[in-house]
């Protein structure tokens, strides 16, 4: 195996650019997710059994798919019913935020109920509203445990964020494949592209295990 | 001061209240006994509400809680709860979990609210643990720092459900002191207790249930000498 150095220099520029939007994808799909699984997962509690059936079916089918499926429905069919024509970052960042909202969900549904009841119980008795009990009871010691299984998540999603390639938005493994077909080297251009997801995933997790430490201490 | 009429609570197909009359006179102490599952914590919890009443009214100082009208969240800033297994918020510390409740819900100042949680420290015991956490302490102490949590919303009555039971033995006593202190002030409480002496010492009625029905009640002398009930008496010569 020799490596072909030169190829390497010249797709650089375009590696870098690939990484940006890969970190960009991820972030947007990690808020975007976020802020909808909160509302999915609050969604699914509801009491009223009618209410909560759309967010399970939600989840179960976001869940229960492949995401390569997901990201072809919304780019070549969601996309185009909504705009008339298709956008591959539009397309990638709709998926990977409509995915990761249905695993929060239940990261956040899952972090509520591990709870013990009697929190909520002595809370209420205080006087405390349900929304206030969440607030400053509830949320704040099911957060705690949230944090590992998102950090999780998050990982997850930097590495699926891989799958934008296939409708053409030019992030890392984009570029990855169009050194491929320029010169038809496969080494160079995924050992390259591995090793920066790598490096993302790893900067995260040592992002996150700081964090949990510092709120375990707390 | 609480009155309950005709209180029925079934879970799903289960009956576990049938038909609940019980009056509380403002200062009056009345003790619950009864074997496990009779439905006292059940009845306790009906009278703040924690659990959906099914039948009947349960109405304090005059407001009928069943109302759908009525404010249930002030209502239960009168009446304080103390539950078996504390419920301190773990991630406050001793001081915080007294002081949240009234600032949140009462609007009171962080300044006024330490204050008068000192306070209720000291009455308890446990000034000294103000800026310790929940998980630091020993059970007494925690039901201790329970107890003062729920006072700082000075409500006017005050229910306990088995306050004791989850102690160890030698840590029964200090938790029990604490609540003879509370009544001999004039606070008006509903405890269910496995602790017949603290019953006789403090108590000013005893009622006793089984299978959902209050079977028999008394003052507590009259109760535990002279049972009228085969029931009472055959739970008696079992607890006593
Ligand atoms: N949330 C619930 N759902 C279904 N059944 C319940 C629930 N809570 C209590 N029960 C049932 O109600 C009955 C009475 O329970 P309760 O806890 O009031 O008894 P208790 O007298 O307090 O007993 P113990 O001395 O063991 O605390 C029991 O048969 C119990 O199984
Ligand atoms: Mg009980």
């Amino acid at each position: 195996m020799d490596i072909q150095w030169s190829i390497l220099v010249e797709y650089a520029p375009f590696f870098l650019k690939g990484t940006l939007l890969t970190i960009g994808l991820s972030l947007a799909g990690i808020l975007i997710g976020t802020i909808l699984g909160l509302f999915i997962g609050l969604g699914k509690m509801m009491k009223n059994k009618f209410l909560s059936f759309p967010f399970g079916v939600y989840i179960t089918l976001f869940r229960g798919t492949p995401m390569l499926v997901q990201i072809m429905l919304i780019h070549f069919a969601v996309v185009p019913l909504f705009t008339g024509g298709t956008n591959g970052i539009a397309a990638a960042i709709l998926t990977l935020s409509l995915n990761s909202a249905a695993y929060i969900a239940e990261i956040f549904r899952a972090g509520i109920q591990s709870i013990d009841k009697g929190q909520m119980e002595a809370a209420r008795s205080l006087g405390m509203t349900h929304v206030q009990a969440m607030r400053y009871v509830i949320l704040p010691q099911a957060f705690k445990r949230m944090i590992p299984p998102l950090g999780n998540e998050f990982i997850v999603l930097i590495k699926e964020s891989s799958l934008a390639s296939l409708v053409a938005a030019p992030e890392l493994m984009y570029w990855g494949r169009a050194m491929q077909g320029q010169y038809f080297r496969v080494w160079e251009p995924y050992i390259t592209a591995a090793l920066i997801y790598l490096l993302l995933t790893l900067s995260l997790s040592y992002v996150l295990s700081r964090l949990e430490r510092r709120l375990a201490t707390e | 001061m609480i009155e309950v009429k005709n209180l029925k609570k079934s879970f799903g197909t289960n009956v576990v209240l049938k038909d609940i009359n019980v009056t509380v006179k403002p200062q009056e102490v009345v003790v619950v006994i009864g074997p496990s599952g009779s439905g006292k914590s059940t009845f306790l919890r009906c009278i703040n509400l924690l659990e959906s009443i099914t039948d009947g009214h349960v109405y304090i100082e005059g407001i009928d809680i069943t109302d759908k009208k009525s404010d249930i969240n002030k209502v239960r800033t009168e009446v304080g709860m103390v539950f078996q297994q504390f419920n301190l918020f773990p991630h406050k510390k001793v001081i915080e979990n007294i002081m949240l409740a009234p600032m949140k819900v009462r609007n009171t100042s962080a300044e006024e609210a330490r204050k008068k949680g000192l306070e209720l420290l000291r009455k308890v015991g446990l000034e000294d643990k103000a800026e310790a956490y929940p998980d630091s302490l020993s059970g007494g102490q925690k039901q201790r720092v329970a107890i003062a949590r729920a006072l700082a919303m000075e409500p006017k009555i005050m229910l306990f459900d088995e306050p004791t039971s989850a102690l160890d033995p030698e840590m029964v006593g200090e938790v029990l002191e604490v609540m003879k202190q509370l009544a001999k002030e004039g606070m008006t409480m509903v405890v269910v207790t496995h602790e017949m002496g603290f019953a006789k010492e403090v108590g000013d009625r005893v009622i006793f249930m089984d299978g959902g029905l209050i079977v028999e009640e008394n003052v507590p002398n009259e109760l535990f000498d002279y049972p009228k009930e085969e029931r009472t008496k055959a739970f008696l010569s079992k607890v006593l």
